[in-house]
């Protein structure tokens, strides 16, 4: 992309850098941010691949590195990954369910120089989270590993990926992440993406759960900041419930980098569906991909604005939005994000609302994520 | 709200790493899934953070550090407020 304005621009560096090293789970939450079809995808890197991956991201300006996955417990060499991205100076993160962590684990990564664990919960009640888990264990394997992470002295986040069907119970939640002792808590409305996207009527929270959850969550905000309490809380939104769109990544290829699996580079993690070439890792050079490949290109600056966009003096606020969202919602990448008032799609989201107060679907509705219904989605 | 004063040793909170960018050319603060670009003074009072020197011995060796540099003891308790208020080091 070249030509006048602000595509010019030299971009920064890519200061995040997250490593998604398998699309292996051994839970399957019906609103996982992985492709539908991820049981298609080809072989995972390897360890001297990923090593080379966070020399490259490093020497790029990479300074937050994220283990994700799928499940990032279930690659062996994990340990062995961390130790070499903590000798280059990363901040490193391990972003996982709990599932297959133990005490000896934990150590292990404490000693290779971890820095960071962030476990999920589904909810706050056994019998909800293991049903969206898909895994009548997982509840109590949560519970012993975020105690054991604290035991170990880390700082830990714990993320609640919050829905219709547990954000009535955000008190609860709040209240056993200070049981666990949590430093911050995520408290993270569904995006629609993936197989959330794919289950949204059984997702999406009505506006009241919303506005009832929200104002629960700043009560407890200045209950906490009354103790000195030095946990924070941090809430998202679901922009299904906002009239302008996110400044989604900070922009398109901006400050974030993703490498999925198979080594496919990526401007955010759900980016692979959209109908744009992406580069991997395994042909290209890190520099290349972010500095002059085509997919890295595709939409940064505004030169490839629409309108209404074009011509909008918040365009430098969001960019226009969401490309995923753009394209999910309206088959066109380019389009403006169906979740701004001034788009011509924004009749999408209202349905959506209008969905979430009439016609919702049940828990038992929803479509697990896992290699079967991965398979029977994505055929051929 | 108690006051920061002299006498309180600061120590950066579990899982809070200071380090140098080349790539930003600046001092950052990392934390679990947060960085925070730091100035050049910020950047200097937390270098002397140490979890062992009390404030009023960071602002001493700070002000043999930056002879002609006025009035460090406000800016020192300033900022280290701020950084508390911010729950990026706890006060001993």
């Amino acid at each position: 992309m070249s030509g006048p304005g602000s595509s010019c621009i030299e971009p920064g560096p890519p200061l995040w850098l997250l490593a998604e090293l398998t699309y292996r789970c051994p839970l399957q939450c019906p609103y996982c941010s992985n492709p539908l079809d991820f049981a298609r995808h080809g072989e995972e890197l390897s360890t001297a691949q990923w090593i080379e991956v966070f020399r490259q991201a490093r020497e790029l300006g990479a300074a937050q590195l994220g283990f994700s996955g799928g499940e990032p417990l279930v690659r062996q060499d994990l340990t062995e990954l961390i130790r070499a991205a903590r000798g280059m100076g990363y901040y490193t993160n391990l972003i996982t369910s709990g599932i297959g962590l133990s005490e000896a684990r934990i150590a292990e990564f404490a000693a290779a120089g971890l820095d960071h664990i962030q476990v999920s919960f589904q909810a706050a009640d056994e019998e909800v989270n293991n049903l969206l888990a898909g895994s009548d264990k997982a509840f109590a394997q949560k519970l012993a590993m975020a105690r054991a992470v604290k035991a170990h002295g880390y700082p830990m986040v714990l993320n609640f990926v919050t829905h219709r069907h547990n954000i009535d119970h955000i008190e609860r939640i709040i209240e056993l992440c200070l049981e666990l002792e949590a430093d911050f808590v995520e408290l993270a409305t569904c995006q629609f993406y993936g197989w959330a996207e794919l289950n949204r009527a059984g997702l999406l929270p009505t506006r009241a759960q919303l506005e009832r959850a929200e104002r629960i969550t700043n009560e407890w905000r200045e209950k906490l900041a009354a103790r000195k309490h030095p946990c924070k809380l941090i809430f998202v939104t679901p922009d299904y419930y906002e009239e302008r769109p996110k400044a989604c990544m900070g922009g398109w290829g901006s400050l974030f980098l993703d490498i999925a699996p198979d080594g496919t580079a990526l401007p955010c993690h759900s980016a692979k569906m959209l109908p744009v070439q992406f580069p991997n890792v395994r042909e290209h050079s890190l520099r290349h991909i972010w500095f002059d490949s085509f997919g890295f290109n595709r939409f940064r600056g505004d030169d490839w604005l629409p309108e209404p966009c074009r011509s909008c003096d918040e365009k430098d606020r969001d960019f226009g939005g969401c490309r995923c969202q753009a394209f999910l919602l309206t088959g066109d990448a380019e389009a403006t994000d169906p979740v701004c008032g001034k788009s011509a799609h924004h009749g999408l989201i209202l349905d959506a609302r209008r969905q979430a107060e009439e016609a919702p679907r049940g828990l038992d509705e929803l479509v697990q994520r896992n290699v079967r219904a991965s398979q029977i989605i994505c055929k051929g | 709200m108690s006051e920061t004063t002299l006498n309180d040793i600061p120590q950066l909170r579990r899982g809070f790493r200071l380090q140098w960018e080349p790539a930003q050319n600046c001092h950052v603060l990392l934390y679990p899934e947060g960085m925070v670009k730091l100035n050049d003074s910020a950047a200097a009072i937390l270098g002397q953070v140490d979890g062992d020197r009390s404030i009023a011995a960071i602002v001493a060796a700070l002000r043999e550090r930056f002879p002609k540099a006025e009035d460090i003891e406000t800016d020192v308790l300033e900022f280290l407020e701020v950084a508390r208020e911010r729950s990026w080091i706890e006060l001993h």
